[in-house]
């Protein structure tokens, strides 16, 4: 495939910004190679260019870095990001399911239900309020000394995925409610007209389509979340981060960055080529063929 | 027994009072068309009838049952009546099938089968079983409406309220929706059709109901409203119609 770095297409919707086809990828193969080659040259070209392609990008310390090595007391940063990978997956399923009951309290009218909303809506204005690493060292620091049973007795990185639940619910639930906010009214009313309970219409009708409309912001807070279970290491979690840093005190060599860097763009790459692909395969099946 | 019988109904939104008065009796097999200039309370009416709107006083009575007392069960009530809207709000996220059968079996709790059967039938006594599989947005406008009283009809209700449902549509579409209406009136099912098409009106009603500023003016069947209107309000609007060339 031609990469495209040099035009604004992104395979989806109306091709704005493009002439397309075969002058079309010509033009962007060219206008990337040009990019790439000012981009090289002001690397090339700094004075302190060598000292820092091998501070950063050293080849033998990134790979050292990478694997580890345990007489050293390095820890391997490709080993590590596993649990940037379990960390991530563990707060997304906690983060779905509790910013949409956020959401969903958000967003009742039932007078019952007034003294929730207002705990919903402090909770949704302090979290997002409040820098993300401050709620890492509070729950990871502060819960511990409060030595109540269980509670006061996880491993540290159990409260660093419980803020990191405990921010990004915040700013998921306020997707969820544009995405609630986006289905029209209309299809309430064609819903409960045809005898649908509100928890049915809101299952299967409601829910379905506001999450649709949602996936793009969505998945764009998930891409977001994974590179902030760095933040984690500030508990001396052995996380990617905390053993590139670990690796780059010892050493003063700071490819192990480098190598952490790389590693968290391989995971967040192929779930934005996702979120793409389920755009379009939806656009696609609805609007394939249109008569209207 | 009236299958309606709607007394002093009033409904206000905010300061606006939309319908100031409303009596209206509806026998089982009958089909009533509500005219009237927009604003007038025609939608207003068939939404309080089907409580999608609270009202502010008056009573509706469905089939012997108030249904607007307190502690009556909206959905059980809705589950009687199918009403079709002007815009077909159909779900943009199933198929037509999916449309027709999600309320059968998530109200009625009708097995799947036994749902996609009752569709398919209904589906194909109107035209659009080779439609089943696609999604709303790739019909035309005339076959989403028709695919929305199809829907309607699929909860096999005693009452149909139609809410201008042609009023969105090209005007080559709207006879085939008609035709749709014409049937089911032809099948006995009981109607209350709010509609700008005045000629559909004379031709399939047995009475029709002209508003103005939420109350029925003139209640009689169509060969009278239409050629001997009694009240002076009744005659201007029919008389802007026929200027408008609509009757």
């Amino acid at each position: 495939m031609t990469p495209e770095v040099g035009s604004f297409s992104s395979g989806r919707g109306p091709r704005l910004f493009t002439g397309g086809g075969r002058r079309g990828s010509v033009i962007s193969t060219i206008s990337t190679v040009v990019v790439l080659a000012i981009f090289a040259a002001i690397f090339a070209f700094s004075p302190g260019a060598r000292t820092v392609a091998h501070a950063f990008f050293y080849p033998k310390d990134a790979w050292q870095a990478f694997v580890g090595d345990p007489r050293k007391g390095y820890y391997s940063v490709g080993a590590a990001i596993w649990l940037n990978i379990r960390m991530f997956l563990v707060a997304e399923a906690l983060i779905l399911p509790f910013a949409l009951l956020i959401a969903l309290i958000r967003q009742s009218v039932h007078p019952t239900l007034f003294p929730i909303r207002v705990l919903a809506t402090i909770y949704v204005d302090f979290f997002r309020g409040v820098p993300l690493l401050l709620v890492v060292l509070a729950l990871g620091l502060g819960v511990p000394g409060l030595y109540l049973p269980v509670i006061s007795h996880q491993p540290d990185a159990v409260y660093g995925v419980a803020a990191l639940v405990l921010s990004y619910s915040a700013y998921v639930s306020e997707v969820y409610r544009a995405g609630l906010n986006s289905v029209h009214r209309s299809q309430v009313a064609a819903a409960r007209s045809l005898g649908l309970s509100q928890r049915t219409a809101l299952r299967y009708v409601i829910l379905p389509q506001a999450v649709r409309n949602i996936i793009p912001p969505l998945l764009n807070d998930f891409i977001s979340l994974q590179k902030d279970t760095a933040l984690v290491g500030v508990l001396g979690v052995i996380e990617a981060n905390q053993a590139a840093d670990i690796y780059a005190s010892a050493t003063f060599n700071y490819s192990s960055f480098a190598v952490a860097a790389i590693l968290f763009l391989i995971l967040t790459i192929p779930l934005a080529r996702f979120t793409d692909g389920l755009i379009e395969r939806d656009r696609r099946r609805r609007l394939a063929g249109a008569t209207t | 027994m009236s299958a309606i019988l709607v007394e002093e109904l009033h409904k206000s939104f905010g300061p606006n009072e939309v319908l100031k008065g409303i009596n209206l009796s509806v026998d089982s097999h009958e089909v009533i068309c509500l005219i009237g200039a927009s604003g007038s309370g025609k939608s207003t009416l068939l939404r309080c009838i089907n409580l999608l709107e609270p009202i502010n006083s008056g009573r509706i009575i469905l089939l012997g049952q108030d249904i607007t007392a307190p502690n009556i069960d909206a959905n059980l009530v809705r589950r009687q009546i199918g009403i079709v809207f002007q815009s077909f709000n159909l779900f943009p996220h199933m198929t037509v099938l999916r449309n027709v059968t999600l309320a059968p079996s998530k109200v009625l709790r009708m097995p799947a089968r036994q749902a996609a059967e009752e569709a398919r039938e209904l589906l194909s006594r109107f035209g659009l079983l080779d439609k089943q599989d696609d999604y709303p947005d790739r019909l035309s406008g005339g076959q989403q409406q028709r695919v929305a009283i199809v829907r309607a009809l699929a909860m096999r209700p005693q009452i149909m309220l139609l809410d201008e449902v042609t009023s969105a549509l090209d005007p080559e579409l709207v006879a085939e929706v008609l035709e749709v209406i014409g049937e089911l009136a032809a099948g006995g099912m009981t109607m209350v059709i709010a509609t700008h098409e005045m000629g559909f009106a004379r031709e399939i009603a047995n009475r029709v109901c002209f508003l103005e500023e939420g109350r029925i003016i003139e209640d009689a069947p169509p060969a009278e409203l239409f050629t001997d209107p009694k009240d002076e309000r009744t005659r201007r609007f029919l008389r802007r119609i026929v200027e408008a060339k609509r009757l």
